[in-house]
């Protein structure tokens, strides 16, 4: 039955059925009834985990290493229960930012460096590419097997076998052409790809069972159930041996680098973060994968064991161990088994083929290509009309690049390992991810340059370490490097790197480059600053639980709407950005496109939109074409922070000025107090001026109106009547005349004429004056005047002035006939005083202060009331201030009063003679 | 023949004075002259005047004070108090009003009017 167009047609149904699947769940996704969007197929997706190398090489190795295969499924065991923490997480800042793959990841997260996407980029394909050539050799071997059947022919030299590498490069080519349809088929270049993932959870389900079959098969058909084979087993020591684990050397250091090196690998394999992380659909479906992922992995690992120890029971030396899947139906004419069996086998590798290879070509498309041509002035990619067709042909060109990339590795290198050891040569490279990576993903502080000079250290030495020496075991060139060492030096032996020993060259491997990779990103990190764009990154993504989804704003200048829309058409399609773009309005309660405004905040969403088409650097460096406006670069960053000092210093000012205005308002109110304080006194004054004026008037009118309205008033009563008029307009004149010079001193207008004064003049001249003041109330004066007075500086109308009020309030306040008054001059010190004693009334001790202000007056309430205006000793001390004197009163009642006031003397010429020397 | 009116003028200013003296008797009234608040009170027991014209600015016991005795005691229960002063403010009015006073007036005043407010408290008809 099996003849070569019978498995050739079986092949063609089963990816042909692929394809109906796939184009099935693509037009239900086109419907919006997704057929993904169940945790079941998302766990199940996962499993494309499970390769050719799962499928045929876990057989391989357990037949070599007995458990030694187990630690490459505990890894994800022990993975997936970090995966609600971990992958939730990277799931979220996926979306947020829009991610198309680990190296958008990666890129996105260090400030869209697309320097670092490339670099992932690199690492990835070249890291890769053991890897899948392993699927092309597993898938290649077991057609070359298949087709010999009834025989078993397996193990042969690759160069010995032109035929395994025709039969390969056509495999690849075949599969590329396959994922190309899969993968590229559509011009939506969106990084979903419903129909693959449909795709890839029916294969998951087709190679669970075929491997279970076998294994059913074997361990119950072939042998008597489990008991049976490992009890055959344990009767031939060499395969007793491959019971125990740990028995080597470094087993349990092989044992714990495998497994971390399998918990890194099920994350940051693209194909696997292409899976779990950019088809999600729901963060939900994790609570699924949890267990679901685990027990397919533990289901598809249970009959290994017997598989390995069936075959190696069953065959004589020579059949290949990574073929006894295959090879044990076969060699029972199981035919029906084997077809299974095989179509299982292509399940596994085309799923790994399909998902590994779309996840890169998106990669190399937007880090690698994309940047380049971006960057490319003479491509002018901006402007060219549509870009869809362009982008696809890349990721098709890459897609068949790197398979035949992967070809050729395989015709390189492909026979020197077994496929498990292949595998884990891409685990290795893939493993130098980890710490950019959830560095990135929970540490700030990470940097560009850590994460870049983690990746370099850390894949030289994985090149170093494991793809030279695979190279070198191919014969590829000779062994030197890998028997002595770089340059003869032992220490730099590939495989004994600085002495280590004693690991298999894996755990080897992975020790030196993690050192390498997470010292140089931890130092370079933690020395380096950031730009500003990378923190801004490495916020959104290491608080991307605690966000509120707002993306930090990064453009500031405009650009039309139009022309942004006209951009993302080039990428998405006109169609899908004129959508797109409508719907942004809608959310905004607009009606039309046209009055959007190309603000920073529709930068940033067209910038999104592309990325998840181009990935996040590229995207970047597009709107920036359009923008005209470079990202934020250190320049602006000063800028920026310029900035943020000028506020800090403003705020400062701001703080003084506040105790400024706070000190000032302290004073502003005092000052209100005080002015309250004059305003009231002026009130005061103003009202005491009012009665004082009042009091006369209300005389002067009475009189006048007697006089007018009684014309025969007899005329001694009328004479007395005008004598009191004419007094009481005198005292009006007066008074208004001591206000007006009140007001004139206290405002300061006063004019004052200072001179030279000889004080002796002054006082002679007063007495004289009053003289007749004094004859007329019977009141005697006198004056004693000193020879030698000097002279003082003032005015001599004002000193005049007060000499006058003083004699005058002399005379007023002294008996009649009984009054004395003396005057006295003497100078001392810096000034010249002059006392003016009377022999009156006196004054209390408590009125002293009070006669000096304005309209107080303290008369003998027992005789008459004084007349006066009551402003002339106020005005009298303004004067005597005024002139930088003093003007003071000494007083007891009954005893009389003394009348005192000093004047500083007039500034003398060095020297010159006294004047007025009597 | 009715008794004589008595006012009693309670002023510090001797030319005022001198004037209300002449137009209280010029209308046939009796005057006194009290010259300060503790004179004034003095006189009011004595004199049992009809009208007060009283000085709201006096010494020693200011006019408001003066007017509340007055209204205080029984005996001056007829007397009439015509206040003047020489404060032109309305808070003057009010305290005086307040204080019990009839009338109120600002100086100066129109003798004519502090006459004829005289004759009305008095209830004497003008001649």
């Amino acid at each position: 039955m099996l003849q070569s167009w019978v498995v050739v047609l079986g092949s063609f149904g089963y990816i042909g059925l692929l394809f109906a699947i796939a184009w099935y769940a693509d037009r239900r996704a086109r419907a919006g009834r997704s057929v993904i969007a169940s945790p079941v197929i998302y766990s199940l997706s996962l499993a494309v985990y499970a390769t050719a190398w799962t499928f045929y090489g876990s057989v391989g190795r357990a037949a070599h290493d007995g458990v030694g295969f187990l630690p490459i499924y505990i890894g994800p065991t022990l993975m997936i229960l970090l995966w609600w923490f971990v992958l939730r997480k990277v799931i979220r800042v996926a979306k947020l930012a829009r991610i198309t793959s680990l190296a958008d990841f990666v890129a996105s997260r260090y400030g869209k460096s697309a320097l670092l996407g490339g670099l992932v980029t690199v690492i990835a394909v070249i890291g890769i590419l053991p890897y899948i050539s392993l699927q092309l050799k597993a898938v290649a071997s077991s057609f070359q097997i298949i087709f010999q059947y009834p025989e078993i022919v397996t193990g042969e030299k690759p160069g010995a076998n032109p035929i395994l590498q025709v039969t390969a490069f056509y495999v690849a080519m075949f599969m590329a052409l396959f994922t190309i349809a899969f993968g590229t088929r559509d011009v939506d270049v969106g990084e979903r790809h419903e129909g693959m993932v449909a795709a890839i959870a029916f294969e998951s389900i087709v190679k669970l069972v075929a491997f279970l079959a076998v294994g059913a098969w074997v361990t119950f058909g072939l042998f008597d159930g489990f008991g049976d084979i490992f009890q055959r087993a344990n009767e031939r020591a060499d395969l007793a041996r491959l019971m125990t684990p740990l028995s080597a050397d470094g087993a349990l250091a092989n044992w714990v680098w495998m497994t971390v090196l399998s918990m890194l690998a099920i994350v940051f394999l693209p194909r696997q973060f292409q899976v779990a992380v950019i088809e999600n659909v729901e963060e939900t479906h994790l609570k699924t994968a949890v267990w679901l992922f685990p027990l397919y992995m533990l289901a598809i690992n249970v009959f290994v064991l017997p598989i390995a120890f069936g075959g190696l029971l069953a065959f004589p030396q020579g059949v290949d161990p990574d073929s006894f899947v295959l090879t044990l139906p076969m060699s029972k004419h199981m035919e029906g088994l084997t077809l299974l069996v095989f179509v299982g086998g292509i399940s596994a590798a085309t799923g790994m083929v399909i998902v590994e290879t779309i996840a890169l070509s998106t990669m190399v498309c937007n880090d690698l290509v994309m940047p380049i041509l971006l960057r490319w002035k003479r491509m002018d990619i901006a402007a060219r009309g549509d870009v869809t067709r362009l982008l696809l042909d890349i990721r098709r060109g890459a897609i068949v690049v790197i398979l035949l990339l992967g070809y050729l590795y395989f015709v390189v290198a492909g026979e020197a390992y077994a496929l498990v050891s292949i595998g884990l040569i891409s685990f290795a490279a893939v493993a130098q991810f980890a710490p950019a990576f959830l560095g990135g993903l929970y540490w700030k502080g990470a940097t560009r340059n850590g994460a870049l000079a983690g990746l370099l250290g850390g894949f030289a030495v994985w090149f170093y370490t494991l793809l030279l020496p695979a190279f070198a075991q191919s014969g590829w060139f000779g062994m030197e490097v890998v028997k002595h060492g770089l340059f003869g030096h032992d220490v730099l032996m590939p495989t004994r790197l600085f002495g280590l020993d004693g690991l298999d060259h894996i755990t080897h491997a992975m020790l030196w480059s993690m050192i390498a990779n997470i010292g140089a990103f931890t130092l370079v990190s933690l020395t380096g600053r950031q730009s500003a764009a990378e923190h801004s990154q490495a916020t959104l993504f290491v608080d991307v639980f605690t966000q509120t989804g707002e993306r930090g704003v990064s453009w500031r200048t405009t650009t039309s709407a139009s022309a942004l829309q006209a951009l993302l058409g080039r990428f998405l399609g006109p169609a899908r950005a004129a959508e797109l773009f409508l719907a942004y309005a809608a959310a905004r309660g607009l009606n039309s496109t046209d009055d959007l405004d190309a603000d920073a905040e529709l930068l940033d969403f067209a910038e999104l939109q592309l990325a998840g088409t181009i990935g996040a650097a590229s995207a970047h460096a597009m709107v920036a074409t359009i923008a005209q406006e470079e990202p934020l670069g250190m320049d602006e960053v000063m800028t920026i922070i310029d900035e943020a000092s000028h506020v800090i210093a403003y705020s400062h000012t701001l703080e003084e000025k506040q105790q400024e205005l706070e000190a000032a308002t302290a004073s502003l109110k005092a000052a209100n107090e005080s002015l309250k304080e004059l305003d009231r006194l002026k009130d005061d004054f103003v009202s005491t001026v009012t009665h004082e004026l009042r009091t006369p008037l209300t005389s002067i009118r009475a009189f006048s109106e007697i006089l007018h309205d009684n014309p025969g008033i007899d005329a001694a009563e009328r004479h007395r009547f005008l004598g009191l008029i004419i007094k009481e307009s005198e005292r009006l004149t007066r008074l208004i005349n001591q206000v007006l010079d009140l007001a004139k001193l206290e405002s300061g207008l006063a004019e004052w004429r200072t001179v030279d004064l000889d004080l002796r003049e002054i006082v002679s001249d007063a007495v004289g004056t009053t003289s007749q003041l004094f004859k007329g109330q019977g009141v005697t004066v006198e004056a004693r005047i000193p020879r030698d007075v000097p002279p003082v500086a003032a005015d001599r109308d004002r000193v005049m002035q007060v000499m006058l009020n003083l004699l005058s309030n002399a005379v007023k306040f002294s008996a009649a006939g009984s009054g004395r008054v003396e005057v006295r001059i003497e100078a001392e010190g810096a000034s010249v005083r002059v006392d003016v004693q009377d022999n009156g009334v006196g004054i209390s001790r408590e009125h002293q202060a009070a006669i000096f202000e304005k309209f107080r007056q303290v008369g003998d309430t027992l005789t008459q009331k004084p007349s006066g205006t009551g402003l002339g000793l106020a005005i009298c001390r303004q004067i005597v201030a005024r002139l930088g004197g003093r003007l003071w009163v000494e007083s007891e009642p009954g005893r009389g009063s003394v009348f005192s006031f000093s004047l500083p003397l007039a500034a003398q010429p060095a020297g010159a003679p006294r004047m007025a020397r009597a | 023949m009715s008794v004589r009116k008595r006012v009693l003028i309670a002023e510090d200013e001797d030319s005022i004075v001198a004037s209300l003296e002449f137009l209280m008797r010029q209308c046939g009234f009796e005057t006194r002259v009290a010259r300060d608040g503790d004179e004034a009170l003095a006189c009011l027991e004595e004199f049992l005047p009809d009208l007060v014209l009283l000085d709201v600015m006096l010494p020693r016991r200011s006019g408001f004070e003066v007017c509340r005795y007055i209204r205080g005691q029984g005996s001056l229960r007829a007397a009439r108090v015509l206040m003047l002063t020489a404060k032109g403010g309305s808070g003057d009015e009010a305290r005086g009003l307040e204080a019990g006073a009839d009338e109120y007036l600002t100086k100066p005043f129109a003798t004519r009017d502090l006459v004829a407010r005289a004759r009305a408290l008095l209830g004497v008809p003008a001649p």
